[in-house]
């Protein structure tokens, strides 16, 4: 692994009209690593992975990622980036007129001038990669859920790109196809050498396949380190999460009466 | 009474807002249909989608709406003594105002709700946002085709309709009530000048570009809208809306153009 940053956050503040979502979030993601970014629902992580795919600007902060500065960048310099950035959806995010082999060449159709034949070859390769090949004219609606994650995994890395995003890839899919996708993610790493960014919150998968981790709560970043660091902090919430601790709801009696009875006031 | 005023207040902030991001939509297309890649296939799909799979109903309101006007006409006309102007009465209705609203009103039932559900379930199923991660413009790739189709199919449409209707005339005029073949269409001949095909064609045009940019821009901007965190029922909202303004827009835009060019 090497030590230099592919991805770095500072002073990251990210609000949805007068909410703020994220505060002042800073960390790097080093070149060639898996960074595992979780929380529980509501901490932010989906935030944070659409701030730094650029979906969403930030209110302050600066994320460099392979030298450009994502929250400052022109159009043009933001889609240059994405051209060596792959992301997978939660939900796959596949296009649904048209069939899985067409949706893993769109990319290479847009963006390359390469003849069929080498656009048919590198997508039975990528096919190949994520065990779809026998499933390649089916269309999206006829893929199971893992099967659309995978198809969606296939379309991110068809431009061998140098980052790869993954939104939630166990959520939703049955333990033994979680642990095969934990699988493939480590091997894209290790065969393909991408700094990977999975966005999870399933324990397992997150020490399965992750180099480091980042936690993140009330929209705060809690704690920065390997899954080693993570197991042994002492901070109360990283704690809580791992042990899987029900929030205390500490309910004050007349603030609670207050809500109820608000609009008959 | 208050609430009244600030909701009439965010309604009319809400639709300068959409007008406003809809004429934007509209001038980062016609910017990015200049620079390559050149969406040919797309553009042919789409053409295919709005025009040839509207033909069948674009024909039978058509001939309906021809046969009506014949009846009509004719039933009026008789009272005169002037049934040798019904061809003129017919095709001077039909091309100067009938056919391009019938048309752009058929291809909004057809099409437009259509594409407005399409480019929003794309929308609330993160589509537009994958593309955008794969550094394609979905203004350009999505949007563009369709909005280029509709500008081209609509005046076609509104040719084939004007064609049938004018037929459908014919058939209720001539056949039926046994107007003379040469009055009606010598009359119609006669009648119809170059202005009037001029106005038609101009209407359709802009029917054609309205109608797909509104559908368009309000599926596209569904996350923006306040339907945006609905869902499904976000999508039924905002085609249904889609619907509604897309038509209004072309009863006003009859009028505006055909004051202003009368």
């Amino acid at each position: 692994m090497e030590n230099t940053s592919a991805i770095s956050i500072s002073n990251l503040d990210v609000d949805y009209g007068s909410r703020r979502i994220l505060s002042n979030i800073s960390f790097d993601i080093r070149q060639g690593e898996i960074m595992v970014i979780m929380g529980g629902s509501g901490s932010g992580k989906s935030t944070l992975l659409r701030t730094m795919l650029g979906l969403k600007k930030p209110s302050a902060g600066h994320i460099n990622m392979l030298g450009t500065d994502i929250c400052h960048a022109s159009q043009k310099e933001l889609y240059k980036l994405r051209e060596k950035m792959g992301v997978a959806f939660q939900g796959g995010a596949l296009f649904t007129s048209m069939s899985v082999t067409e949706n893993i060449q769109l990319p290479l159709r847009e963006h390359t001038k390469l003849d069929e034949n080498t656009i048919q070859i590198m997508t039975r390769i990528k096919l190949d990669m994520v065990n779809l090949l026998p499933y390649e004219n089916l269309m999206p609606s006829e893929l199971s859920g893992g099967m659309k994650k995978r198809a969606a995994l296939a379309r991110a890395i068809i431009m061998d790109p140098k980052l790869l995003f993954f939104d939630e890839p166990s959520a939703g899919l049955d333990p033994i196809t979680s642990a095969e996708l934990d699988n493939l993610i480590v091997m894209l790493k290790e065969t393909m050498r991408m700094t990977i960014v999975v966005v999870t919150h399933e324990l397992e998968s997150v020490f399965a396949i992750a180099d480091r981790i980042a936690i993140l709560g009330d929209g705060e970043l809690i704690q920065v380190g390997t899954p080693e660091e993570i197991k042994s902090s002492t901070d109360e919430r990283v704690i809580n999460l791992l042990n899987r601790t029900p929030r205390e709801n500490i309910v004050d009696g007349d603030v609670h009466l207050q809500r109820l009875t608000r609009d008959n006031q | 009474m208050i609430r009244t005023i600030n909701n009439l207040g965010n309604y009319v902030l809400t639709s300068i807002e959409e007008i406003g991001r809809t004429f934007n939509l509209l001038l980062i297309i016609a910017w990015k249909i200049l620079l390559p890649p050149y969406q040919i296939f797309p553009i042919i799909k789409q053409i295919y989608f709005i025009g040839a799979r509207s033909l069948t109903v674009i024909i039978i309101s058509g001939v309906t709406i021809g046969m009506v006007l014949g009846l009509q006409f004719y039933n009026t006309l008789e009272r005169f003594g002037s049934v040798g102007v019904l061809g003129s009465a017919v095709a001077l209705s039909i091309i100067r105002e009938l056919g391009p609203v019938m048309t752009a009103l058929m291809v909004v039932g057809r099409a437009g709700s259509s594409i407005c559900a399409e480019l929003g379930i794309m929308r609330i199923s993160e589509q537009v946002d994958a593309l955008e991660c794969m550094a394609i413009s979905p203004d350009k790739y999505l949007v563009a085709p369709k909005l280029i189709a509709g500008i081209l199919c609509v005046p076609l449409l509104n040719f084939v309709f004007n064609v049938v209707a004018i037929g459908g005339g014919y058939l209720v005029g001539v056949v039926l009530f046994g107007v003379a073949e040469g009055s009606y269409v010598n009359g119609m001949i006669d009648s119809v000048v170059w202005a009037d095909v001029r106005l038609g064609l101009v209407k359709s045009l802009i029917f054609g570009m309205l109608i797909t940019l509104i559908c368009c821009a309000k599926g596209f901007y569904l996350h923006l809208s306040k339907y945006g965190s609905q869902g499904a029922e976000g999508v039924s909202r905002v085609t249904t809306d889609a619907v509604v303004i897309s038509s209004i827009s072309v009863l006003f835009f009859d009028f505006l153009i055909g004051a202003l060019m009368s």
